[in-house]
C-alpha cells in the first residue's frame, strides 16, 4: 500500500472503530432494556397476582359477579370448544385409520383415538380456543373500563376492582376450563367414531368399551384437570393486561392482543411442563 | 413557588359552613416521572362548605382530587379526611373512607354494560346488603328523580347525553349518601343550558344535604354560581384563595390574566 493508503486507512480507523463500539453499545443497551422490561413486566404480574389473591380470600365475596362470568366463560364458550373438539375428533381418526391400517394395527383404533383426545389434543385445543374468545373478551373488556375510567370509579365507589372484576373472571376460567375439556373430548370421541363408523361399522358402545379397556383414572384425570392451569393463566393474563392498559382505543386493541398471544405463548410453555409434571406423578 | 394569597373565607351564600375542616390538604406533592403535578398545595374544606378549584389544563385539579379519594397517593404532604391521614390507612380503613365521598368523574364513569338504574344501584347492591330489592328499587327511582333522570331508568348509557350522563353519575355518587362530594369538571362538555341546569342541581344537593364539596372546573361562571370559596391553581400550586369578589381585587398577575380570559 502506497504511503497515501496507509496514512488514508489510519485516518479512518479511528470512526470505524467508533462505529463498532456505538453499534455494540446500541445491542447491549437494547439487550439490557429488553431484560429489564421482562423483568419489570413478571414483577409487575406478581404484585397483581398478590393483590388478586388478597382481595379474593377476604370477604366479601362476590357470587353474583362469579356466577355471571361462569356463565360467560362457560357456557358462552360451549359451542365454540364442542365445534373444535369435533373437528379434532374428525381430524384424529381419519389420520389414525391411515397411520394404524399402513402397520396393521387397526383394531389399536379406539384406544389411539381415546388417548390422543383425552391425553393430548382435548385439553390443549380446549385451551387455545378459549384463549382465542375468552381471554380476548376479557383484555379488551377490561381495557376499555380502565380508559373510560369505570375501574377508578368502582374503585371510588369503595369496591375492590381486584375481587369485582379479576378474582371473579380468573375462578372462572380456573372453573370451567375442565369442565370445557370435558365437553371437547366427549365431542371429538364421538366425532371420531362417527368417521371410522362411515367408512368401517362400528358399534359406539364397542368403540368405548375397547377404547378405555385397561385405562386408569389417573390416566385421563390429570390431563383433564391440568386445563384448570390453563383458565389460571388465560384469566391471570388477560386481567392482568386489560387493567394496566393506557392509552385509549389503541391501548383496548393493544390489551386484546397481548391477552390472546401471550396467554396462548404462556398456555404452550405450562403444557410442557405439566405433560412432565403427570408423567412424574402419574406414571 | 408562587405566592399564596390566602384571604379569609367567605360566608357561605349557598350553605352553612359550620368551621370544622373535612378535608385538609397539606403541603402535598406528586409527580408522574419527572413531571411534577402539584407543589406543595394546601386547602381544607369544611362541612356545608363548596371550595371550587379552578386552574389551567394540566395544573393538577383532576390530580387533586385523585389523591384525596386515595386513587393515587401523594409523593409527599398529607390529606385527612375527618382527622385521618388516608396515605397511612390500610386498604379496609380507606374503604370505609370512600363510602363516605362521592365522586364525579369528568365523563361520568357509567358503567357501560349496565343501565341507568342499575348504575345508581351498583353502590347500594354492594354496600347496603341488607335492602331489600323493592326497597333498592325505591331509592334508586328517589336518587334519579332527585336529579330529574327518574323517567330514564332503563335506558343505556349510551343511549344519553353527556348531561344526562353527569346527572345520574351525581345520583350514583349520592347513593350512599356521602358526606363528601367531589365533582370533576361538572359542566365540561355542556350547553351553557345544561350547564346551568347541573349547577342549580349542586346548589340544591348542597342546601339539603350540607356536605363538604370540591368542584373541579374551568368554567368560572358555574364556580362562582356554586361555591363559597375559590382556589385558583398555577404550576401546581394554589396561587390565591377566597371568594370570588377577592379573586377580582388580586393583583396577581396570573389572576387577573385567568379572569380576564375566562
Amino acid at each position: 500500500m502506497s504511503d497515501r493508503g496507509q496514512t488514508a486507512a489510519a485516518a479512518i480507523r479511528p470512526q470505524v472503530q467508533g462505529l463498532r463500539a456505538t453499534h455494540l453499545s446500541a445491542i447491549v443497551n437494547s439487550a439490557t432494556n429488553l431484560i429489564s422490561g421482562l423483568f419489570e413486566w413478571f414483577g409487575n404480574l406478581g404484585i397483581f397476582l398478590w393483590q388478586v389473591v388478597r382481595a379474593a380470600v377476604t370477604p366479601p365475596f362476590e357470587w353474583r359477579e362469579l356466577i355471571k362470568q361462569l356463565d360467560e366463560v362457560g357456557s358462552k364458550s360451549l359451542p365454540l370448544v364442542a365445534l373444535a373438539g369435533s373437528a379434532i375428533g374428525i381430524v384424529i381418526s381419519l389420520e389414525a385409520r391411515y397411520s394404524l391400517g399402513r402397520f396393521g394395527a387397526k383394531s389399536m383404533f379406539p384406544a389411539t383415538l381415546v388417548y390422543s383426545v383425552i391425553q393430548v389434543m382435548g385439553p390443549i385445543i380446549t385451551g387455545l380456543v378459549v384463549s382465542g374468545r375468552v381471554g380476548a373478551g376479557i383484555g379488551a373488556e377490561l381495557a376499555s373500563m380502565k380508559v373510560t375510567e369505570q375501574i377508578d370509579a368502582i374503585e371510588a365507589s369503595a369496591i375492590n376492582p381486584y375481587r369485582l372484576l379479576a378474582a371473579t373472571r380468573i375462578l372462572a376460567c380456573i372453573l370451567m376450563l375442565p369442565l370445557l375439556t370435558l365437553a371437547a373430548d366427549a365431542c371429538g370421541l364421538f366425532t371420531g367414531w362417527f368417521a371410522q363408523a362411515i367408512v368401517e361399522p362400528l358399534s359406539f358402545h364397542k368403540f368405548i368399551e375397547s377404547g378405555f379397556r385397561g385405562a386408569t383414572f389417573s390416566a385421563f384425570l390429570p390431563p383433564t384437570f391440568k386445563t384448570a392451569v390453563y383458565g389460571f393463566i388465560i384469566g391471570l393474563i388477560a386481567c392482568f393486561q386489560g387493567m394496566r392498559t393506557r392509552g385509549g382505543a389503541e391501548g383496548v386493541g393493544r390489551a386484546a392482543t397481548n391477552s390472546v398471544v401471550l396467554a396462548s405463548l404462556f398456555l404452550i410453555l405450562a403444557d410442557v411442563v405439566l405433560v412432565k409434571f403427570i408423567l412424574v406423578v402419574f406414571p | 413557588m408562587a405566592t399564596i394569597q390566602t384571604i379569609s373565607m367567605a360566608q357561605g351564600a349557598q350553605g352553612v359552613c359550620d368551621g370544622t375542616p373535612v378535608i385538609t390538604v397539606e403541603d402535598v406533592h406528586k409527580s408522574f416521572g419527572a413531571h411534577e403535578v402539584l407543589n406543595g398545595v394546601t386547602l381544607s374544606v369544611s362541612r356545608g362548605e363548596t371550595l371550587a378549584v379552578l386552574g389551567r389544563s394540566g395544573t393538577g385539579k383532576s390530580v387533586l382530587l385523585r389523591l384525596i379519594i386515595g386513587l393515587d397517593k401523594p409523593d409527599s404532604g398529607s390529606i385527612r379526611i375527618g382527622g385521618e391521614d388516608i396515605a397511612k390507612l390500610p386498604i379496609h380503613r380507606m374503604a370505609e373512607i370512600r363510602k363516605k365521598i362521592g365522586f364525579l368523574f369528568q365523563h361520568a364513569a357509567l358503567y357501560d354494560s349496565l343501565t341507568v338504574a342499575e348504575n345508581v344501584a351498583f353502590p347500594l347492591q354492594h354496600h347496603r346488603r341488607e335492602m331489600s330489592k323493592s326497597e333498592l328499587s325505591d331509592r334508586v327511582k328517589q336518587l334519579l328523580a332527585e336529579v330529574g333522570m327518574d323517567n330514564d331508568l332503563n335506558k343505556m348509557p349510551s343511549d344519553i347525553s353527556g348531561g344526562m350522563q353527569k346527572r345520574v353519575g351525581l345520583a350514583r355518587a349520592l347513593a350512599l349518601e356521602p358526606e363528601i362530594l367531589l365533582l370533576d369538571e361538572p359542566t365540561s362538555g355542556l350547553d351553557p343550558i345544561s350547564s346551568r341546569e347541573i349547577d342549580d342541581l349542586i346548589l340544591k344537593l348542597q342546601r339539603e344535604r350540607k356536605m363538604a364539596s370540591i368542584v373541579v372546573t374551568h368554567d368560572l361562571l358555574s364556580a362562582k354560581t356554586i361555591a363559597n370559596r375559590l382556589a385558583l391553581l398555577d404550576q401546581g400550586s394554589v396561587v390565591v384563595e377566597g371568594s370570588f369578589e377577592r379573586l377580582q381585587k388580586s393583583d396577581i398577575g396570573f389572576v387577573r390574566e385567568f379572569l380576564k380570559q375566562s
